[in-house]
């Protein structure tokens, strides 16, 4: 079984603009993939390559084994959903849904039971003789969703599809579109550069930065094993050990990650048991996060960062507190 | 600072409008307001109104009563070929507008940028900047039998094509300058900007996106073009051809100076407010192009050119 989307050292240039610089990636039939990543890394180009708006400067790109360069968009089973929507104003929203089937000379009556059904699926009964324009966001959003699953494609890009929207109603958009994909077994590829989202619903993330992919795999091993500074940073947040701190402190001499969940507070008088390490120091703020207590401790080489579940005790700045750790918690990363 | 209360007169007339917006509405609108409602509106009254005036045969003096006589006037066959030229002509030099502009205009709206699309705009909007009647009179010459056109066409050995052209039923005539041909294409010419500019308009505000999105649904580039862009179009070309189509059947100039002298509905409203006297059937007359207009829209409407809106 060949790949749904498989890239080969892919380079898409523009001028001396490296968007997409020497990509390699294999998307697997059914898999929720997440293309994670800072502001202008490459994510956007890197969905249009695969829609066919882009085509590559250089290497090789394959969906379900078939060579697509040079094939344009409407000869590709991919269908995507836009960041702002794309819905034609002029069109009502069963219109819009039905719309790749009417391309595909579909029957009228055929095209607009299919197109009532995928409303139904994303929960948008009774919204087809509307324009788009009398939509809210959230239901837009949806439109877009089922004028692209109605078409049953392999593969459905999602270029930031939940960016605009506010924080309750993504989390719950996150939920079924995460549902909808495991039911439906279709291949997503999912562009955002909301770190929460991509580990939430991605079976596996690409998190790209310049042009580059520079890890990708499933979001716990991402997470938990962080192979460089930036991922360290960018996946989550961490604290970022220089060489020598980490290999006086359980570690190896190398650049290091140290979660602030694992960090943890240690009590007056409590012996340290072996395979833990600590340090103590001034606390510089205690940031109140709800269900967390964010604070930063500042030692002469570095500052630790510890997530302190709120209640244990009240922290207070300009305390000076003892913090420990486990040494396998400690992860050596290959870049600075 | 809050709570201060502006001392300088300016300032308080601002905080004023500011506080009752509905009042710096109509303060801004009330001038255009009195324009529309008495020059404009004003005028057509009272041009409906002399239109159920009638001419008194003998004397002729208006006669100030109540009548549908002058209407009746226009039905006689003479006056209903006045009007059917003219709506001829005024629906060919709207739709080849439309046929000429469209492509100028989706080149400039879609793939002309910096420079190009600079050089655009001059090249439509500088025939605007001369007089009309310059225009008019260049083109007379262009086309008289001595002009540069026959000039060309013998040079390049069409001549043939030309007099058979000329030779044709109706639209013929002894040369350009003096055939229906020739009117039709100063119309063209004179009102092309017209059509030109608001389809360019209406091409411009079609995202990228849509056309995109329409690709990805799997419309090939004519399938896009005919269900995306050009109903999205459709609104401005509607508005160019409103243009046009009301500009030509309202003109007296052009087919006075080109073309073969049969009157539209333009020159008879001029030749019956001036030399005849008969203000009451001129009147009629300008009501008809305001009457085709309106049937016009309303089908461009049931057809749903404005569905984009
Ligand atoms: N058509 C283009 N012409 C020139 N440069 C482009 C073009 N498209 C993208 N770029 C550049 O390529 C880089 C990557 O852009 P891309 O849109 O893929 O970023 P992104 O990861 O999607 O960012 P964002 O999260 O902001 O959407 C950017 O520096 C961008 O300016
Ligand atoms: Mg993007």
């Amino acid at each position: 079984m060949p790949p749904a989307v498989s890239f080969q050292h892919v380079s898409r240039h523009f001028g001396h603009v490296k968007a997409v610089d020497d990509v390699s990636l294999d998307i697997f039939e059914g898999e929720f993939f997440a293309m994670l990543g800072p502001s202008g890394s490459g994510k956007t180009t890197c969905l249009r390559l695969i829609a066919g708006f882009e085509q590559p400067t250089s290497g090789h790109i394959e969906i379900f084994g078939e060579t697509a360069e040079g094939l344009p968009p409407y000869r590709r089973n991919v269908n995507t959903v836009f960041q702002d929507y794309a819905l034609f104003p002029h069109m009502t929203v069963g219109e819009n849904v039905a719309y790749g089937l009417m391309i595909k000379g579909v029957a009228r009556a055929e095209r607009e039971a299919k197109a009532l059904e995928t409303l139904a699926m994303v929960k948008l009964k009774g919204f087809d003789q509307r324009r788009p324009s009398q939509l809210s966001g959230g239901q837009r959003q949806r439109v877009a969703l089922a004028r692209a699953l109605v078409n049953q494609p392999k593969v459905l890009l999602l270029d930031e599809p939940l960016g605009a929207l506010d924080l309750k109603l993504r989390e719950q958009m996150q939920e079924e579109l995460k549902a909808l994909q495991k039911e439906l077994g279709i291949t997503f590829v999912l562009v955002t550069h909301d770190q929460g989202e991509a580990l939430s619903m991605a079976n596996r993330v690409a998190i790209f930065n310049e042009g580059k992919i520079v890890q990708a795999g499933p979001p716990a091993d991402v997470y938990e094993h962080p192979r460089s500074r930036f991922v360290a940073d960018f996946v989550g947040s961490s604290n970022v050990l220089p060489p020598e701190f980490a290999a006086a402190h359980g570690g190896t001499h190398a650049w290091t990650s140290l979660r602030p969940e694992k960090v943890r507070l240690v009590r007056a008088g409590e012996a340290l048991p072996a395979g833990q390490f600590g340090v103590s120091g001034r606390v510089a703020s205690a940031l109140y996060q709800g269900a967390i207590t964010r604070i930063a401790v500042e030692l002469n080489s570095t500052r630790i960062i510890a997530a302190i579940p709120t209640g244990m005790t009240t922290i207070q700045e300009g305390e000076t507190v003892a913090l420990a750790w486990d040494a396998c918690n400690l992860v050596a990363m290959e870049a600075a | 600072m809050s709570g201060a209360i502006a001392t300088n007169p300016r300032s308080r007339l601002s905080d004023f409008f500011y506080r009752h917006s509905g009042l710096l509405t109509f303060a801004l609108l009330l001038p255009p307001l009195l324009w529309i409602g008495i020059v404009y509106l004003g005028s057509l009254f009272a041009l409906l109104l002399q239109s159920f005036y009638s001419l008194d045969e003998f004397s002729g003096l208006i006669v100030h009563e109540f009548t549908l006589s002058t209407y009746e006037q226009l039905f006689t066959p003479t006056n209903l070929t006045i009007i059917l030229r003219t709506a001829v002509m005024a629906a060919a030099v709207t739709l080849a507008s439309a046929i000429l502009a469209f492509p100028i205009a989706y080149y400039a709206a879609r793939y002309a940028r910096g420079g190009w699309k600079a050089l655009f705009y001059l090249a439509v909007m500088m025939p605007l900047w001369s007089s009309y009647l310059v225009k008019v009179y260049a083109w007379k010459l262009i086309l008289a039998k001595e002009g540069i056109v026959t000039w060309v066409a013998g040079k390049i050995h069409l001549g043939w094509l030309l007099d058979a052209l000329l030779a044709m039923p109706v639209i013929g005539g002894s040369s350009l300058s003096f055939s229906y041909i020739g009117t039709f294409i100063v119309f063209v010419y004179i009102w092309l900007p017209y059509m030109i500019l608001p389809t360019q308009a209406a091409l411009e505000r079609v995202p990228k996106n849509f056309i995109e999105a329409s690709a990805d649904l799997g419309a090939s580039p004519r399938q896009t073009f005919r269900t995306v862009i050009l109903p999205l179009a459709m609104p401005g070309v509607i508005a160019g051809s409103i243009f046009t189509f009301s500009l030509t059947l309202g003109d007296y100039i052009i087919p006075q100076i080109v073309g073969n002298s049969r009157p539209f509905i333009g020159t008879t409203v001029y030749a019956l407010q001036g030399t005849a006297g008969d203000i009451p059937l001129a009147a009629a007359f300008t009501v008809v192009p305001v009457v085709i207009m309106g049937i016009y829209l309303m089908i461009a409407r049931r057809m749903g050119a404005f569905d984009a809106l």
